[in-house]
């Protein structure tokens, strides 16, 4: 390093290899990236948004909604699950006999006889009834056949693992590439100041709740620490003393004064829009995951 | 005591000339950093008072914060570091700034950007990609702002009489690199016409982005404070060698840091920014070393001077950038992805190290470049312990209640809410911290803009008594 060239070279060399890798990498690989196909149904992937939920990604970007919300599930793993649907004629405490015998008798099954037991440990019959969850598929199809022999139905599925799963309709699978084919600019987030929005349009599919939620949040979910984007409806003067169409329903203590009513601007409408366009629901051939394989 | 510098020069005059471009840099730097560390608290306040801005589009949190870390990035920090570079450059090279009415026009370019780039996010205009949120006009003002900085950097560099490099030389030059290739990828991609499919733009965006905030400010930091540090120590820098190891590593590995973990791309990805994030411990370490073992055994009192910033953000630089480095480690990121702990250790980044070292520097350049003491003595000296103490509570409260935040995402029984509320309180001591670094910000600014005034009043001055002045007997033709 003791001539200026020799740092110049030598500084293009580590930033251009960062950048063939970095960034060169993923225009190769990706760049071109074409819609892809649904697992079992065959439908195209992503979906095609609708014009105004196109233009409500743009009100999520001008709002900086990604300061505070990811829309990216993140996966710890995948899971064969058996269920058990239907007992037929059989009480619980006669499966759980059943149960027993089998992982005395089957060499199989006798590894996993502290899981099985572990999990019908409480049980009083209530159906579905999950019986085993975990890595090894074997078990699955043998302890399905078993059942299916004395007359229990059962159902083996792949589900995907993780805490973002976990919670109740965040997603089904992690999210990938090619959930964000549509997207642009991509809004992926990097802090959960609020809960991740990959999946809202499944948990919260309902334009009007959306809209009612963006006007007041904290009349929809308490403790709500969203700010309230008031600025994205219009308060005006009732004609005829009427509500029109469009006014949200608002609980007393948001609703505004005698006469008027709050009505969403296009604005709010496009973001709701595209709220609701938010979906991970989908098996990929990336993120795949079950939803029946083998119902015997 | 650099090697590459000879006292004997005269540095009145290298001096001299980086005055104006300095001002102008410096004064813009600390004016965005005041109205930075401000816009940044005002954001805050949604999470205390959720409906506060709930009629006033601009100040809504999406809008502010984003502002806020823009105006510190782009506002403060790179302007401040441009000026204390191009001074260092003039006196490793012992020769005046060339072209010095080129970096004053780039400074006004530059905060003329950062203005239009501000009020594009504030009114819904970014571009939606973090830490690259500002729209093309203001993208290409910033450019040209900072290309034309570089030209007078590079060309007084070329001047310099020692011809041998000093080591601040190699990260500083290579800084000026890295920003126009890194910024200038990212917004050629990015806000483009039309931007590559899906996810790429996000991969691009978080190349840049590490290259701007882990990469880039460790260059200009480093590179700053192995000028100073050796010259208040009295005694040369600790190993060339080993320091030579620090950049190269630095620039090999780093660069590949970035992407997240849990990132919703092909996984080789982030196991490539994995593995960069494990190998770039080591230029971390080693740089702070070399730090720690230039001031060792050095008896310099601190009580507030250049040399406490500067130390400080050298201790920062470790701190922080091994915090930073820890979020790519898969099994950390599991917890640490998506919680306020990556927004603090970002802001320890800005703040704590390269802050603290730009600041430290501006204190020790400024009565130099200006020929006189600063003019609040006593403020400099504040805000040194303003910022430390600031940037500590404003950081630590965030690092640990995005761990506690994290632990609790991760546990699918506890509820969303819990897991947010959880962060409130950390978020509510944190603020407090934001409030002191204002403060301290603030003692910046009133010596800049005072010593500016001055300065301006004495040219006044000076042309007054040149017009009032009597022709001299010599020059009166008998």
């Amino acid at each position: 390093m003791k001539t200026g060239f020799s740092v110049f070279l030598v500084a293009c060399v580590a930033l251009g290899a960062s950048w063939l890798g970095l960034v060169y990498g993923p225009l190769k690989q990706l760049g071109g990236a074409k819609e892809t196909t649904v697992l079992q149904s065959g439908e195209k992937w992503p979906m095609q948004r609708t014009g105004e939920a196109t233009l409500g990604l743009q009100v999520y970007r001008a709002n900086g909604c990604a300061a505070c919300h990811t829309e990216q599930i993140r996966q710890t793993g995948a899971a064969n699950v058996l269920t058990v649907t239907e007992t037929g004629s059989h009480k619980a405490a006669d499966l759980k006999d059943f149960v027993a015998s089998l992982l005395g008798t089957v060499p199989e099954l006798m590894n996993f006889s502290n899981a099985i037991t572990g999990k019908l440990a409480g049980w009083n019959g209530e159906l579905p009834k999950v019986i085993y969850s975990g890595a090894d598929d074997t078990v699955v199809s043998m302890l399905g056949d078993k059942f299916k022999a004395v007359g229990v139905k059962t159902e083996a599925r792949v589900v995907a693992t993780g805490a973002d799963i976990a919670r109740m309709g965040w997603g089904t699978r992690q999210s990938v590439a090619a959930d964000y084919l549509y997207d642009s600019p991509v809004q992926l987030g990097g802090l959960r100041a609020g809960p991740d929005l990959a999946n809202i349009g499944v948990r919260a599919p309902d334009i009007n709740w959306q809209l009612q939620h963006l006007y007041a949040p904290r009349s929809l979910v308490k403790n709500s620490t969203m700010p309230a984007f008031r600025y994205l409806f219009v308060v005006q003067k009732k004609v005829g003393g009427k509500d029109s169409a469009a006014a949200l329903v608002l609980p007393k203590e948001f609703a505004p004064a005698n006469g008027f009513e709050v009505v969403p601007t296009d604005e709010a409408r496009q973001l709701a829009a595209y709220l609701v366009s938010l979906k991970n629901n989908a098996p990929l051939y990336e993120a795949p995951f079950t939803p029946i394989t083998a119902a015997k | 005591m650099n090697s590459a510098e000879n006292t004997s020069v005269c540095t009145g005059e290298i001096d001299a000339s980086c005055r104006v471009p300095l001002l102008a840099l410096f004064g813009g730097a600390a004016l965005w950093l005041v109205l930075g560390l401000a816009l940044g608290i005002v954001a805050m306040l949604s999470f205390h008072q959720p409906d506060m801005f709930a009629d006033c589009s601009f100040l809504t949190y999406g809008h502010a914060q984003a502002a806020a870390n823009d105006l510190l990035l782009y506002g403060f920090t790179i302007p401040a570091a441009l000026g204390v570079m191009l001074w260092i450059f003039a006196r490793l090279s012992q020769a005046p700034l060339a072209l010095p009415i080129v970096p004053v026009v780039a400074a006004h370019l530059w905060h003329a950007g950062v203005l239009v780039g501000t009020i594009s996010i504030l009114l819904g205009f970014s571009t939606g990609h973090p830490w690259l949120e500002y729209p093309r006009g203001a993208a290409v003002l910033l450019f040209a702002g900072f290309m034309l900085v570089a030209v007078s950097a590079v060309a007084t560099m070329g001047f310099r009489l020692n011809r041998e490099l000093y080591p601040s030389h190699w990260f500083l030059f290579a800084a000026l690199l890295w920003f126009v290739w890194s910024y200038g990828t990212a917004n050629l991609f990015l806000v483009c016409n039309h931007p590559p499919r899906g996810v790429v733009p996000a991969v691009i965006g978080w190349w840049s982005a590490n290259n701007l905030i882990f990469v880039w400010l460790a260059l200009a930091g480093v590179g700053i404070a192995f000028y100073f540090l050796p010259k208040i120590a009295g005694k040369p820098l600790a190993s060339s060698g080993y320091t030579l190891f620090g950049f190269l590593t630095l620039i090999f590995f780093g660069t590949w840091v970035g992407i997240p973990q849990g990132a919703p791309v092909p996984a080789w990805l982030s196991t490539v920014s994995a593995f960069g994030a494990l190998l770039s411990v080591m230029p971390v370490l080693a740089l702070g070393i070399i730090a720690r073992k230039t001031v060792w055994g050095a008896k310099v009192p601190c009580f507030g001077g250049p040399f406490c910033f500067i130390r400080f953000g050298m201790l920062s630089f470790v701190a922080a950038n091994l915090l930073y480095l820890a979020e790519f480690c898969p099994r950390y990121s599991r917890v640490l992805e998506f919680t306020w702990f990556s927004v603090g250790v970002t802001q320890w980044q800005l703040l704590g190290f390269a802050g603290m070292i730009f600041c430290g520097a501006i204190y020790e350049i400024l009565p130099r470049v200006m020929a006189k003491e600063l003019p609040f003595p006593k403020l400099a000296k504040l805000n040194f312990f303003l910022f430390a103490g600031g940037t500590l509570l404003f950081v630590i409260p965030l690092l640990i209640g995005g761990v506690e935040q994290g632990m609790k995402l991760r546990d699918a029984n506890i509820p969303f809410a819990d897991a947010s509320a959880v962060a409130l309180k950390f978020l509510r001591i944190s603020t407090t911290g934001q409030l002191l670094v204002l403060l301290g910000s603030l003692c910046l600014l009133l010596n800049i803009l005072v010593m500016t005034i001055q300065w301006k009043l004495g040219l006044v001055k000076t042309v007054i008594a040149f017009i009032k002045s009597p022709l001299k007997t010599s020059e009166v033709k008998s």
